[in-house]
């Protein structure tokens, strides 16, 4: 038994991750924000789709549905839209939000539309046994980077703060009572919010790159991350190739569904004028 | 609105959706289809319900799915390239069976094809476009005025058997302008999905009552169930047990069976003194009956048989007439989709002789007229 359990389908359990996985250190963190803020777990709809990341709705209690490969978002749109008084949530893991799924990322963040977004980022396809993501650092190892990882790593917070988003912030599994602020931020936020959450993947990310032992990616997260207040007082130098931790960005923007029903002049069916 | 209003093809899919209570429209332009997605974007906040432009056509349908799923009707319009980029959702709209409307104008393809000009060729993607077997029902309107009724038809079927439903048109109906008589709001008969459920506590989303069709309610509505594309039991959890692989499957493909005469709507004028049959669909349909007229004075006899529901195939409709014909012309604008349907149905009991136009002119009554002739002699 576990404080969470009211949240959990707990008929479901033992879960699929493997052992050192950190997923669920970030699932955890988001449904103690749930928690924290109180939401009515009948009005919150979980919206996921494919991959580790990609499982998390089975099992959670909430109304929930998972979509095909990278679609999460297009059907989050379409559950906003038919009734937005829901708080709609979407996990999905990097390669699902930003490769398969990049262009309703980019569109959905552009519009404002009231929708959290948490994307676990571990930099690799776990589900299907190691492939490289675009989250990829340049020079590690995938089973599909066997020489190394040649592209570009994308940024996903970059990303979808240049398509428009008004809240963007960034976590990771070690600095986990941080987190659940985030996500609870995130959620509270009027607008399309997205939470980058790096994980790690031992089994086939840590395997490939000399970081087996789950602790070590933990730790490797942990130096990898600095928080936006102690960027603050590092120089240019030690920043550098640090990624930075916290909200990135929150701004008040006018909301997609408020914006269109005042334009529109929409009215639910037998509303008067 | 007045009673008679002369229409487009594209306006009476749009005012059918209304009419039958459609509430969310998403969609991507693409011609010969965009003005569907027009009106509905002019039209929808007054009804109640929201328009969004997406970014793609996977996009659209998958925001109709996750509006439906919320409990709302939704639709969205579209043409080949489009309707391709949509087959993966499609198939998961079956396989969750949450209702979905989906409008295709046919365009000339394969390919970019031609954006303006009509072909009928998307009849075996509508069906097997999508991976794996999975249900759905297609119509075929004949008119204009047909469009605004099976588009409302469409919506009944899919609230009804929780199912995704594709109207088929082409260019040329799309585009066509006739007089439609608008029904009053009264004398329609408009279906929603049931949501009568257990309580939460009992309440699997995927366990069939004696109707066979799943009772599935809005997402957010005080229910909490899980929706999956993933082979899953009566508990809507992923479950990859043979056993349960093997019911799923065959449930979801078998649901609609019991429901063929409820589902199967074609037109056939019986004629017993006919040898030839003329079968045609879609925008061919006036052509066809003037074809018949035209042999009728020549002497020769000719039964229309025309599927306006072209899946589930009207088999059962198509035999009874070929066991009274020697010949059955069919007619289409594509290489022949629904001449081997036919051939598979019949049998054998009679000859197909097929008339097939792929350079995007309409099939015209006298094709068809010299095609009577042809086989007639």
């Amino acid at each position: 038994m576990s404080k969470l359990d009211k949240y959990l389908r707990t008929d479901q359990m033992p879960h699929f991750a493997c052992p050192g996985c950190t997923h669920g250190t970030a699932w955890a963190a988001m449904i103690r924000s749930i928690e924290q803020l109180g939401l009515d777990k009948n009005k919150t709809v979980m919206v996921c789709a494919i991959g580790c990341a990609g499982r998390l709705p089975v099992y959670l209690d909430f109304p929930s549905i998972r979509t095909p490969h990278g679609r999460a978002l297009s059907y989050a749109t379409g559950v906003k839209l038919a009734n937005p008084d829901l708080n709609v949530i979407v996990f999905m893991g990097d390669g699902d939000a930003s490769a398969i799924g990049g262009n309703h990322l980019i569109h959905t963040a552009r519009r404002n539309l009231d929708i959290t977004a948490i994307v676990a980022t571990n930099e690799i396809y776990g589900m299907t046994g190691g492939q490289y993501a675009p989250t990829t650092e340049g020079g590690r190892f995938a089973s599909t980077a066997p020489f190394g990882m040649i592209e570009n790593q994308l940024d996903v917070c970059k990303l979808v703060e240049g398509a428009g988003a008004s809240f963007v912030g960034r976590g990771d599994v070690y600095h986990v009572r941080e987190l659940k602020d985030l996500i609870a931020s995130a959620i509270t936020h009027k607008g399309f919010s997205l939470v980058e959450v790096f994980t790690t993947c031992p089994t086939h990310f840590g395997r490939r790159n000399n970081m087996k032992k789950p602790s070590v990616l933990v730790e490797h997260l942990k130096n990898l991350t600095v928080s936006k207040k102690q960027a603050e007082k590092m120089t240019e130098e030690e920043v550098a190739g640090k990624l930075l931790r916290g909200i990135l960005l929150k701004e008040e923007r006018p909301e997609y569904v408020e914006t269109y029903d005042r334009l529109a002049g929409f009215k639910e069916e037998g509303e008067s004028v | 609105m007045k009673d008679k209003v002369l229409m487009q093809g594209n306006q009476a899919v749009a005012e059918g959706a209304l009419a039958a209570g459609v509430k969310f429209c998403a969609g991507y332009p693409i011609t010969p289809s965009t003005e569907v997605i027009e009106i509905l974007a002019k039209k929808l906040p007054s009804h109640g319900g929201r328009f969004i432009q997406m970014e793609d056509e996977l996009a659209s349908i998958g925001a109709i799915i996750g509006a439906s799923a919320a409990g709302k009707k939704s639709i969205t319009a579209t043409s080949g390239p489009g309707f391709s980029l949509m087959q993966e959702n499609l198939g998961y709209a079956a396989m969750v069976e949450v209702p979905i409307v989906i409008y295709n104008a046919q365009r000339v393809g394969p390919s970019t094809g031609g954006a303006t000009k009509p072909h009928q060729a998307d009849i075996m993607q509508t069906k097997w476009g999508s991976h794996g077997d999975s249900p759905r029902i297609a119509l075929m309107p004949g008119s204009v005025k047909e469009a605004y009724e099976i588009t409302i038809k469409a919506f009944n079927f899919s609230e009804k058997y929780m199912v995704p439903v594709v109207i088929l048109m082409d260019e040329l109906l799309a585009h066509m302008r006739e007089s439609v008589i608008i029904p009053k709001k009264e004398e329609l008969e408009v279906i929603n999905r049931r949501t009568d459920v257990a309580p939460q506590a009992e309440y699997l989303p995927y366990r069939m009552d004696e109707t066979g069709i799943p009772v599935l309610p809005p997402l957010g509505g005080g229910y909490r169930y899980n929706i999956s594309g993933m082979i899953h039991g009566e508990n809507g959890i992923p479950d990859l047990s043979p056993e349960t692989i093997d019911a799923c499957v065959r449930r979801i493909n078998s649901k609609l069976d019991k429901y063929y005469d409820d589902i199967v709507i074609v037109e056939n004028e019986k004629n017993e003194s006919a040898k030839i049959a003329l079968f045609v669909f879609g925008s061919t349909t006036r052509p066809a009956k003037g074809a018949i007229k035209k042999a009728k004075k020549a002497g020769i006899e000719v039964e229309l048989i025309r599927p306006i529901t072209i899946w589930p195939f009207p088999e059962k409709e198509v035999r009874e007439v070929a066991e009274r014909m020697d010949k059955i012309i069919v007619a289409e604008m594509n290489l022949g989709q629904t001449a081997g349907l036919v051939r598979q149905a019949i049998e054998g009991k009679a000859e197909v002789v097929q008339l097939n136009r792929v350079d995007s002119g309409h099939i015209s009554v006298d094709d068809l007229y010299h095609k009577i002739l042809e086989i007639s002699s």
